[in-house]
């Protein structure tokens, strides 16, 4: 199972059949046009990063593939085909803030099972699997509300892999946490990646980035400006707005 | 004119030489005014729950007539119920007229639209925070729905409470379609309104302090189950 | 675990307060539609168990004023009506709601006023040359304005006195819209003088510095019939149970418990069936 993933780490995401793909992806909301005509592929196994400065349409695009939100043109496509329930039920997402259920830390485990139509002795092996996991066993019983951030944010993690998707997005999931917290967090994202699930993270963090990224997907004004291997990107960025960024200059595009 | 000394020692008089009258009146208020709030719930919270939860056409207009309905006069409910159970009414073969059960049909009609319209509060107010999480999971209406209501549990009692306080306290309804008969219908605010006219101020005024001190215990019952369930368990 | 606890909270509350009620409602009951006077004077609660006593009938009284009580009783909403305005109760039979109408009792109206007596009608007997006084004084005068049996024998004698007094209504004829208890506090706190019944009078437990100023006028005479509602028209009705309590009330013993009713030693009815 390592090895295979080891595998797919390297493998040329180029060959790879993509997982999820959008095609002319373009989202519209108050007459301005946040997302423009992108056209991407996720490839299985890999964990995807999508950076870019503030405003960029990280957030905007992370719904939209994950289908939170309808896109205004283009489209989306699952291993090929259209999106559907099945396709739904094998994502994931993790909020930038946390959303815990008004319960304990077990049983927003137990929700996200029940959902997935796990029940009885099933969903109680899951459920310790995913406390243990996510070292949260001694507080099982414990309100998830009263959790520290770091806490919080393995137990959401924690819940969107409970249903073992294939597909898991996070935004921005380390922004307020400590360096403890957030490297239990990247452990968890490699954990999952090893095991198959194939990552889309939304990150401002370019030290995470080289911890933990395989392909990029950089975006400015909404518009897709470079994607390929982190590697590759780093070591060439092809797009002025890549370049800024990395180089930590303030980049506005020049008018059409 | 009154001496609240007076008031006071005829509402203490009442307790200490509490009767089998008084205890049948006070009974019928608890029995009447908790079945017609637990109905409401049964009715109230589903509804509350799907207004602020889902998005539909005509939620506008449910929203308004729902928040209109609190306010609905009870004389005004006690004589549509009249009409209805009367025996020259639609309802009138069910003979229900001037029993406990008119006065639960009621005081229902009178407290789920206070239920429905807090419950919709409660429930909008949580679902804005759950909506995006909800979506990912694939949560579906239903579960949506009890989900919502479950975790705003301790707001929805305290909703409950405040259906309580409307039906517990409310007179002119109950009047009407209960017809205040001894040993049969009569409650305690009819009792006091009885009173009244008979012109027995004082034992009004100490039945209303009797009323109020139930009132109030059954408020603090319920808090201190909240604060027991908060503390013992989060199952 | 929580939420067992809600769940068991409210069947519990559920089956203890339930709808049970219907469990508890003998069928051995009838209801008479009646009126404030004789509720709160205290005498339905004299009489009504010598009767259910002897008879095992259960008698559930609903106390409004005439006017509800015969629009109720004609809806079917009551067995027996026993009510103080004869024109009206005759009507009640005419159009066919009811069957035979029987007196049964009587007392009278007085009428009451402040001890400053503003218009002068302290001792007075003849009542429509008191109304007349009043109204010529202009002096406060509380009507039940609800159309009670009361209500109607006060337009009676205004109209005898050839003063519209509803002409001045929300001057000094103020019209409280409410039973006879509430039209007492009402009046007495605003000063007025007030026609009532003397049984409600003589059980008012809110008299204030308030007497009798009007009393004794053939005029002031109250009578009260009872009357079985027509069992032929209001299918529900429990005609047998009904008219037995009619008998009662009309027959020797009855008469005698009502005879018998006193409050501070004074008789408030008086039995005058046959």
């Amino acid at each position: 199972m390592r090895d295979m993933t080891l595998d797919m780490h390297t493998a040329d995401s180029a060959t790879a059949p993509a997982l999820l793909a959008c095609q002319g992806l373009s989202f519209d909301a108050g007459g301005k046009r946040l997302i423009d005509d992108l056209t991407l592929e996720i490839h299985p196994g890999r964990r995807t990063l999508v950076m870019g400065p503030n405003g960029a349409g990280k957030s905007m695009l992370l719904r939209l593939l994950h289908g939170l939100i309808a896109p205004t043109t283009g489209e989306l496509l699952w291993q090929g085909r259209p999106l559907d329930r099945g396709a739904r039920a094998a994502q994931a997402m993790v909020f930038q803030r946390p959303v815990m259920l008004r319960r304990s830390v077990l049983a927003n485990l137990r929700f996200a099972l029940t959902v997935r139509g796990i029940t009885g002795a099933a969903r109680a092996a899951k459920a310790a699997e995913a406390l243990d996991m996510a070292r949260l066993t001694d507080m099982a019983r414990r309100p998830a509300r009263v959790l520290s951030g770091g806490e919080q944010q393995r137990l959401a993690l924690a819940r969107a892999l409970v249903g073992q998707p294939r597909l898991l997005f996070l935004d921005e999931p380390t922004s307020s946490l400590d360096p403890a917290s957030t490297r239990a967090i990247e452990d968890l994202i490699n954990a999952a990646c090893q095991r198959g699930v194939s990552i889309v993270m939304v990150t401002h963090d370019l030290g995470q980035a080289r911890r933990i990224g395989d392909d990029l997907i950089f975006l400015q004004d909404g518009k897709l400006a470079e994607t390929g291997t982190l590697k590759n990107v780093l070591a060439a960025p092809k797009s002025a707005a890549t370049r800024a960024w990395l180089e930590g200059r303030l980049y506005t595009a020049p008018a059409p | 004119m009154f001496s609240l000394t007076d008031i006071l020692s005829e509402a203490l008089g009442l307790i200490l030489t509490w009767d089998r009258d008084l205890s049948e009146i006070v009974m019928l208020s608890l029995r009447v005014t908790l079945t017609a709030v637990v109905i409401s719930c049964l009715i109230g919270l589903p509804l509350g729950a799907m207004v602020g939860a889902f998005r539909f056409t005509g939620r506008g207009t449910v929203t308004v007539v729902l928040n209109a309905l609190m306010g609905l006069p009870p004389v005004v409910v006690g004589l549509v119920v009249y009409l209805m159970l009367s025996a020259s009414g639609p309802l009138g073969v069910l003979q229900l007229l001037y029993t406990p059960s008119a006065m639960i049909i009621a005081q229902t009609i009178l407290v789920t639209p206070i239920i429905a319209a807090l419950t919709k509060q409660v429930v909008e107010d949580l679902h804005d925070e759950y909506r995006e999480q909800f979506a990912s999971l694939g949560v579906g209406a239903f579960a949506r729905m009890t989900a919502l209501l479950w975790d705003a549990r301790y707001s929805v009692l305290t909703v409950a409470l405040a259906g309580f306080g409307r039906a517990v306290a409310e007179v002119g309804a109950v009047l009407i379609v209960g017809g205040n008969i001894n040993h049969v219908t009569r409650v305690m605010t009819t009792t006091i309104a009885l009173e009244t006219s008979k012109g027995n101020l004082e034992l009004a005024l100490a039945l209303g302090l009797l009323l109020l001190s139930i009132a109030v215990i059954v408020n603090a019952l319920v808090m201190a189950l909240r604060a027991s369930a908060v503390r013992a368990a989060y199952a | 675990m929580i939420r067992r606890h809600f769940l068991a909270l409210a069947a519990t509350t559920v089956l203890a307060f339930g709808l049970g009620g219907a469990a508890q409602a003998e069928d051995d009951f009838i209801v008479v539609q009646s009126t404030t006077s004789t509720q709160n004077s205290g005498l339905f609660d004299h009489i009504l168990p010598i009767f259910t006593e002897k008879t095992g009938i259960e008698v559930r009284v609903v106390a409004v004023g005439t006017g509800q009580a015969i629009k109720n009783a004609a809806n079917g909403d009551g067995d027996v009506l026993f009510v103080h305005a004869k024109p009206a109760e005759e009507k009640f039979v005419a159009q066919g709601h009811g069957l035979a109408r029987s007196d049964v009792m009587y007392n009278d109206f007085v009428i009451v006023g402040p001890p400053a007596d503003p218009a002068g009608v302290a001792g007075m007997s003849d009542v429509v040359a008191a109304l007349t006084r009043i109204a010529e004084a202009e002096a406060p005068f509380a009507s039940r304005g609800d159309d009670s049996g009361t209500n109607k024998a006060e337009l009676r004698l205004w109209a005898a006195t050839g003063i519209d007094a509803r002409a001045a209504s929300g001057g000094w004829y103020r019209e409280t819209g409410s039973g006879m208890g509430a039209t007492l506090n009402t009046g007495t706190a605003m000063g007025a003088y007030i026609m009532t019944d003397r049984a409600t009078w003589i059980a008012f437990g809110n008299k204030g510095d308030y007497g009798i100023a009007v009393e004794g006028d053939a005029k002031m005479f109250n009578q009260y019939g009872i009357i079985l509602v027509n069992p032929e028209m209001h299918g529900n009705v429990k005609a047998e149970a009904g008219q037995s309590f009619i008998d009662w009330v009309l027959s020797d013993e009855g008469q005698a418990a009502i005879a018998g009713y006193k409050v501070d030693g004074q008789q408030l009815f008086f039995p005058n069936a046959g």
